[in-house]
């Protein structure tokens, strides 16, 4: 599954981002793929890596986050889902290929961002890029990023460089997804893959109807 | 697989996690369980289960890993009033660096501080069974803890015992701590090899930062010539380290305690004149 994901904090909750491409070598297996899962109503998980060893590792937390969130009575903390999600790839290290993007909003902390690397390492971060697509914008993200920005700002931070990302890596294409999640709750957003930002040397597509509502 | 305390268990060795059926045993506070089957060890684990993995295919178990998201050197002095202990904030993943405000110096207790090179995760693996033990202490409220030559000599344990498993830890640890008057000052490789020394590094530092202080390290350094030391050799590693960034931390152990500092830069230098023309009396710029 070669992808573009991110997720960024700004000043009141976390944007999430992703491309939408899922590639079984060259062939693309799925060109509207989801790769942002919910493991709670506002903790998110982005997926890049294989995509079995995501999707049953996200299915996990969300049933331990669940049970969890039970016994606790409240929401759980998005640093739980975090540690969860590491411990689980941790453990497995030597079988998985699984770089994730554990995001929220809890009562505790705000937003929050946690960064899964290959390895399993589990680090907290303002903003974090993954995916084999990420690689072509560290350059563009160290420029762009800046703290407590509004969630427009974010979001069109977000949707700017997973869009280069896709113009330049074939892995990540298709669509831009984007889950914000606040206090106020979870919005979503899709753009569909006309209307990205067009890449230096492509062409605009021709003109549309009217988008779809996301 | 329902995220359990590490085992402490002996059957499986120290720093072995088990397959999910083993055990955790927090040391002596749980009443020992009736053991029925009289070959079952009483260490408090389940009798040792094999890995299913090895029994399949008849093969040895082989869980030689890679690293993933590493830091680089860690260096370690001690001097007149306790031990200090240096490393830069990266966690790099191959040639990117890529997480610039990573600790890897951390607190064990108020006598020990402990540094990492090496892959992350199992440091903060490290970390969580430090942190176990020191738990158990603590509940246990007779007010003893960890020294550092015992936790020097844990992680020895550990690491040599992933080593004849087949499935190391991947690190360097450095070990200082003050304890009883004296300074610690301890390392152990991720084979296992472990011994304590004046002054130690793990990595680059062992080529760029021991022979500046073999030339400079005195045992009853004051603590601003000590300091004075590591900056000149955390200076050295950042000019000739590829995997590091001007961004440090120290941290001291001294009968006051463990202070880990707030990351730092130091000054570099690059402005003579033959540094910027090189070639200057050559054909080439070469």
């Amino acid at each position: 599954m070669g992808t573009t994901i991110m997720a960024a904090s700004y000043d009141g909750g976390v944007v999430m981002g992703a491309d939408s491409r899922t590639s079984t070598g060259s062939y693309i297996a799925n060109r509207v793929t989801d790769k942002i899962t919910s493991l709670t109503d506002s903790i998110y998980i982005c997926r890049s890596g294989s995509a079995a060893d995501t999707q049953n590792l996200s299915r996990y937390v969300t049933w331990f986050l669940e049970q969890h969130g039970q016994e606790l009575g409240d929401e759980p903390a998005v640093q739980t889902a975090a540690k969860l999600a590491q411990m689980m790839a941790y453990q497995n290290k030597n079988f998985l290929q699984a770089g994730l993007i554990v995001a929220g909003w809890d009562k505790q902390e705000g937003g929050s961002v946690y960064a899964i690397p290959l390895g399993a390492t589990l680090v907290k971060v303002p903003f974090t890029i993954g995916g084999s697509g990420s690689a072509y914008i560290y350059g563009l993200c160290d420029k762009l990023w800046r703290p407590n920005m509004s969630e427009e700002e974010c979001r069109a931070f977000v949707i700017k460089a997973v869009g280069h990302a896709m113009a330049r890596d074939g892995s990540s294409g298709g669509c831009i997804r984007t889950v914000t999640i606040s206090k106020e709750g979870v919005k979503r957003t899709f753009t569909p893959g006309d209307l990205v930002p067009v890449a230096a040397g492509e062409l605009p597509p021709p003109r549309r109807a009217p988008p779809v509502q996301a | 697989m329902l995220p359990r305390p590490q085992s402490h268990s002996a059957a499986l060795g120290p720093g072995c996690t088990g397959p999910s059926l083993a055990n955790p045993t927090p040391l002596g506070l749980e009443p020992r369980p009736v053991r029925h089957a009289s070959q079952a060890p009483a260490c408090g684990a389940e009798a040792f289960v094999v890995d299913p993995v090895a029994l399949a295919n008849g093969q040895p178990r082989k869980h030689t890993q890679y690293p993933y998201v590493t830091g680089t050197s860690v260096l370690g002095i001690t001097y007149k009033d306790g031990v200090l202990l240096a490393s830069d904030t990266l966690g790099a993943y191959g040639s990117t660096k890529r997480y610039k405000a990573f600790e890897r110096l951390r607190k064990v207790n108020d006598a020990c501080v402990v540094g990492a090179s090496g892959e992350l995760s199992d440091f903060q693996f490290i970390m969580r069974l430090l942190e176990e033990l020191s738990d158990d202490d603590f509940c246990m409220d007779d007010g003893h803890r960890l020294k550092p030559a015992e936790v020097h000599s844990y992680l020895t344990r550990v690491l040599y015992n992933r080593r004849n498993k087949m499935d190391p830890l991947w690190n360097s640890i450095v070990v200082g701590g003050f304890y009883a008057g004296k300074p610690f000052l301890g390392t152990v490789g991720m084979i296992g090899t472990s011994y304590t020394d004046a002054h130690l590094a793990t990595g680059f530092g062992n080529h760029l930062a021991r022979p500046l202080m073999r030339e400079k390290h005195r045992p009853d350094m004051s603590e601003e010539e000590a300091t004075a030391l590591m900056h000149e050799c955390l200076k050295v590693c950042y000019y000739r380290d590829k995997n590091s960034i001007n961004r440090f931390q120290l941290a001291k152990v001294t009968a006051d305690g463990v202070s880990v500092s707030e990351p730092f830069a130091l000054e570099t230098k690059w402005g003579y004149k033959l540094f910027q023309d090189p070639a200057a009396n050559a054909v080439g710029t070469w």
